[in-house]
């Protein structure tokens, strides 16, 4: 092993053990606790936005549909089998297949249009998302319907989330390191020229889709066995502007940028919620749509403005050989 | 690889901080004791929440805000008739503010949302208004042993209003709309439809809406054509006020008859005059417990209270009670006192919960009218 | 067959309330190739100024409803000139101005729903007109109901004209076509989005006022659905073109209410959408547009 991945690997193992203790500890609260979880599943979930339009150029607006398919699904599984440990992985991953089959049904078809065009099919597939979830318990009375479901086993712990998020960062940076990723990005820039030099857009479109759809359909679950309770309001496109301001924010086609966004994102709602008190659930919105346009007029490329974090650029350090890992996309 | 431990070095910088900033900041202390309130303090439902803290405000004033020797702080938390809000709002108040009993919700969804919490935390938790049965029910009919209410349950009042249309009104054929997405509603429509069939009447039409919808032009043109006697209409007084407008729209001028839901100062007054609806409580009921209250209330406030704000002091009072008689701030000693409750005079009538945690009591049926006013009809038992 | 009936002019009355808004969305997407994600909102705030003119301000309602029509137009001005225009300056990519113009919305929204400004109550709209209701046949007609039908085809023929007869039409439709050979041509394209938006958002406001009296409830969010109904049925017309919008209003009232009439309730908006994506899928041109070939 290269010593920079040893590296990484015992940094992150680290890290872990840190939280961990001080979560047993009481040193982080059962409160702030949640909040953590809820900011690793938030990352799943923008890693997977990140990697279908930071990455791939579509944009999509029905992420939370996915979410909820996800979620839904997972708490299906253990309210009908029993909330073991095994029945919570098989959950995960039946939540997680189940919006990445739909993704690929759907994306079929959809991701022939273009972006706008993209924008607003998508985001009617989301509120028919929640129409069916809404109308779900004609289906299965377990799944609440309107009502919303109640009483999923709470299996999410801090060790599953960080975990399925250091899996989920390392698929996906992976992908996009990949010739497979690097055309990717070829076809976000400019598809009609992609295409024309040869690279299968559509492959590699619904290849992102798809993985992106299965991310958010893993956060889903987890988050459905985080809270307990699940409503189909929870998953409406306001669910979906919600994650896409923080890829856009972090800046497209930068996962670093994304994953702290993401986090970094949780963890001021919180801080901002705890400071205003009840203001906070009325301001939420405005300062919302007021990030969003200050910065498509002034830095329409994000906080970390498509770059990745490098800690060779940190220690001032040059990029040498293994310039392909940093470099600009080349020829598939 | 190593682009991402940087990353996340960062942020955990970041978490570590805000978390080291933000400890919990405690729960009941030795000489004080947080109970923590959960209403619609705007949304649809807006006038129950307002109304019942009203009612919780003077409770508290009446009894110098002191319990069992403890200063009492109240946490608020605004749900917006919301049930996951209201899941967060209470996760946090039994997390973070570390409450010793809760009062909430006000409307049934959310307090259903909120009262697996309750027996997990091992806080008891008493609704003023909530009125589902699953409120303190689980799905199998097994009790929730934390979780208590104030009020009477959603089949008594479907039932009461069937018997006063058969009995009354004397109409055989009725038309029920209800909210399909609304455990409340759905209970209400439900009983009403058992009792009224059992009478001897024929539902004509039994139609569920989404609580988005504000066009109920299709809905009615359909149910207008079926030729009801009578409207069954159990949902807020905002959906209420909607559907009743397009029910004149279409030319249908039969009675309308509704649930407690109905009980509020922005009621379509104009169109719902002489419509009937169940409540808890009537200003114009003798018994001295009413009258007190009301008379301390109007000096309050200013205003004459409505029932969420009578039940709202009820269920302030009856908890306050309870944690006298406990003796202690541990939730297991307020649940029991809670469920020992012995006719406990309350404005709503005399208190005893039953082993599903329901207090026995009596409805009172009034009619719309047209100035703003409520006219009281009759007792139901 | 008279309940038939009486469906087909509930649809009739939600699609002709949709076209007013329709109308709009096409209008600035014809000129600006621009999703107005932020058009539902402002026929939100038509609604809310027709209801203070109702009650607050006691004006006679056909001047609130002009009131609303004006205030709002200037909005339309307003949000063009903030946020949509540094962006067309800069050149940025469609997907920037579409995210600015899901930030308009939100803004409007959440804006609109604080305590000083509409709060974020239900609010009862009360009758300004007395109770009217007339048999034709089978079917009882409201005087609203009319006013609504009534008010609609006047605007839109108002609309036609404005459009096909005069020359800021004429220029409108010229920057429609082509916004660089229009600008070479003299015609000051910047004043004549200006203009576009201005009128989409006064029709819009109308919209508002006509569905605050026909279903008499108003609050901050309230401009979601009807905005993305009409927006679809914009699409489904063929968007960028005004007899499309109509058309397509038309149709999706029908749709909506046949459906909530006769199948369920249920599954309305899903329906709405669903058409949504067949149309983007199998005809994005829609109804009555032209198929364009995209420019390399």
């Amino acid at each position: 092993m290269r010593k920079k991945t040893a590296l990484a690997v015992a940094a992150v193992a680290l890290l872990y053990v840190v939280l961990f203790v001080m979560r047993q500890t009481g040193v982080i609260g059962i409160y702030w606790g949640q909040i953590m979880d809820l900011a690793l599943i938030t990352t799943i979930s923008a890693v997977g936005l990140s990697l279908i339009y930071g990455f791939a150029g579509q944009f999509s607006l029905g992420h939370a549909g996915f979410y909820g398919i996800g979620a839904y699904v997972a708490a299906f599984v253990t309210r009908s089998l029993g909330g073991t440990e095994f029945n919570f992985l098989l959950a995960l991953a039946a939540g997680a297949a189940a919006a990445g089959l739909i993704a690929l049904l759907i994306g079929m078809p959809i991701l022939r249009l273009r972006s706008d065009y993209l924008g607003i099919a998508t985001l009617g597939f989301g509120i028919i998302v929640k129409v069916l979830l809404e109308n779900a318990d004609k289906l299965s009375p377990v799944l609440g319907g309107a009502q919303g479901m109640s009483g999923i086993p709470r299996l999410t712990t801090f060790s599953w989330v960080f975990w399925l998020a250091v899996l989920t960062i390392l698929l996906a940076r992976n992908l996009i390191t990949s010739s497979h990723g690097r055309a990717c990005v070829s076809v976000r820039e400019d598809e009609v020229a992609a295409d024309i030099m040869g690279v299968d857009t559509t492959r590699f479109k619904t290849l992102a889709f798809v993985l992106g759809c299965a991310m958010a359909g893993l956060a889903g679950g987890l988050y459905a066995h985080l809270y307990s309770f699940l409503h189909p309001n929870n998953f409406d496109f306001l669910k979906s502007f919600d994650v896409l301001l923080v890829v856009v924010l972090g800046g497209l086609g930068s996962l670093t940028g994304t994953v702290v966004t993401a986090i970094g994102w949780v963890f001021l709602l919180e801080v901002l919620r705890s400071v205003l008190g009840q203001q906070f659930l009325d301001w939420r919105g405005v300062v919302y749509a007021v990030i969003l346009i200050v910065l498509m007029i002034a830095r329409p490329q994000g906080l970390m403005g498509g770059k990745e974090f490098s800690l060779d650029r940190l220690l001032g350090r040059r990029a040498e050989k293994g310039g392909a890992q940093h470099g600009a996309a080349g020829m598939p | 690889m190593k682009r991402m431990l940087a990353g996340l070095l960062a942020v955990s910088v970041f978490a570590l901080t805000a978390c080291g900033g933000a400890a919990p900041t405690g729960g009941s202390g030795s000489d004080t004791i947080k109970i923590g309130w959960i209403g619609p303090l705007s949304g649809e439902a807006k006038t129950y929440g307002v109304s019942a803290k009203m009612g919780v405000d003077l409770a508290l004033e009446e009894a110098g805000s002191m319990v069992g020797g403890k200063k009492i702080v109240l946490v608020v938390g605004d749900d917006r008739g919301d049930s996951t809000e209201a899941v967060n709002i209470a996760t946090r108040m039994l997390t973070q503010d570390g409450v010793s009993a809760i009062l909430g919700s006000v409307t049934s969804d959310p307090t259903i949302a909120i009262s697996g919490l309750a027996d997990s935390y091992k806080v008891p938790m008493i609704t003023g208004t909530a009125t589902a049965t699953k409120v303190t029910l689980n799905e199998d009919g097994s009790r929730k042993p934390f979780v208590f209410r104030a009020c009477f349950i959603d089949p008594f009042q479907g039932t009461a209003a069937a018997r006063f249309a058969v009995g009354e009104l004397g109409v055989k054929r009725a038309a029920v709309l209800y909210d399909k997405g609304n455990a409340y509603t759905i209970g209400l429509a439900e009983s009403f439809r058992e009792t009224f069939e059992a009478g001897g009447g024929e539902i004509v039409a039994w139609q569920s809406y989404s609580g988005d919808d504000t066009d109920f032009s299709a809905i009615m043109t359909n149910v207008a054509a079926l030729k009801p006697d009578v409207l069954y209409l159990p949902d807020y007084y905002g959906r209420v006020s909607l559907i009743a407008k397009a029910a004149k729209d279409k030319g249908l001028d039969v009675p309308m008859i509704g649930g407690d839901g109905w009980d509020s100062p922005d009621l379509d007054f104009a169109t719902l005059a002489g419509g009937y609806f169940t409540a808890h409580y009537s200003e114009q009921d003798t018994r001295e417990a009413v009258q007190n209250f009301a008379q301390q209330f109007q000096a309050k406030y200013g205003e004459k209270p409505d029932s969420f704000a009578a039940l709202g002091y009820d269920a302030m009072s009856l908890l306050l009670d309870a944690i006298e008689r406990a003796g202690s701030t541990d939730g297991e000693a307020i649940r029991a006192a809670l469920q020992s409750t012995q006719d406990f005079p309350a404005v709503g009538g005399s208190i005893s919960f039953d082993e599903n945690g329901n207090p026995i009591k009596f409805a009172v049926l009034l009619q719309v009218q047209a100035d703003g006013t409520y006219k009281y009809i009759t007792n139901v038992n | 067959m008279d309940q038939f009936l009486a469906q087909v002019l509930n649809g009739l009355q939600l699609g002709f309330v949709y076209a007013l808004i329709a109308v709009g969305y096409t209008m600035i997407y014809g000129i600006l190739k621009l999703i107005n994600f932020a058009h539902g909102d402002v026929f939100m705030v038509g609604a809310f100024l027709a209801y203070f003119g109702f009650t607050a301000w006691h004006l006679p309602w056909p001047v609130a409803i002009l009131v609303a029509m004006a205030v709002c137009s200037l909005l339309g001005v307003g949000i063009e000139r903030l946020a949509y225009r540094p962006l067309r300056v800069k050149g940025a990519p469609k997907i920037a101005a579409l995210i600015t113009a899901i930030g308009v919305s939100f803004f409007i929204e959440y804006f609109s729903s604080l305590d000083f400004v509409f709060g974020p109550d239900y609010r009862l709209v009360p009758r300004v007109l007395p109770d009217q209701r007339w048999q034709l046949g089978g079917i009882v007609v409201t005087n609203v109901q009319v006013l609504v039908l009534a008010t609609v085809l006047v605007l839109v023929a108002l609309l036609q004209y404005i459009v096909y007869r005069t020359k800021v039409g004429k220029a409108m439709r010229a920057v429609a076509q082509d916004a660089d050979a229009a600008r070479l041509m003299g015609i000051d394209v910047d004043r004549v989005i200006a203009f576009t938006f201005a009128l989409g958002s006064a029709l819009a406001a109308a919209a508002g006022a006509l569905f605050a009296m026909a279903y008499p409830q108003v609050h901050p969010f309230m401009g979601i659905m009807p905005g993305l109904k009409a927006f679809t049925a914009a699409v489904l017309g063929g968007i960028g073109s005004i007899p499309g919008a109509l058309l397509g209003s038309l149709i999706m009232g029908q749709v909506e209410v046949l459906t909530a009439a006769y199948v369920t309730t249920d599954f309305r908006d899903a329906i709405a959408f669903s058409i949504l994506i067949l149309v983007l899928l199998f005809r994005p041109s829609g109804l009555l547009g032209k198929t364009e070939p995209e420019k390399v």
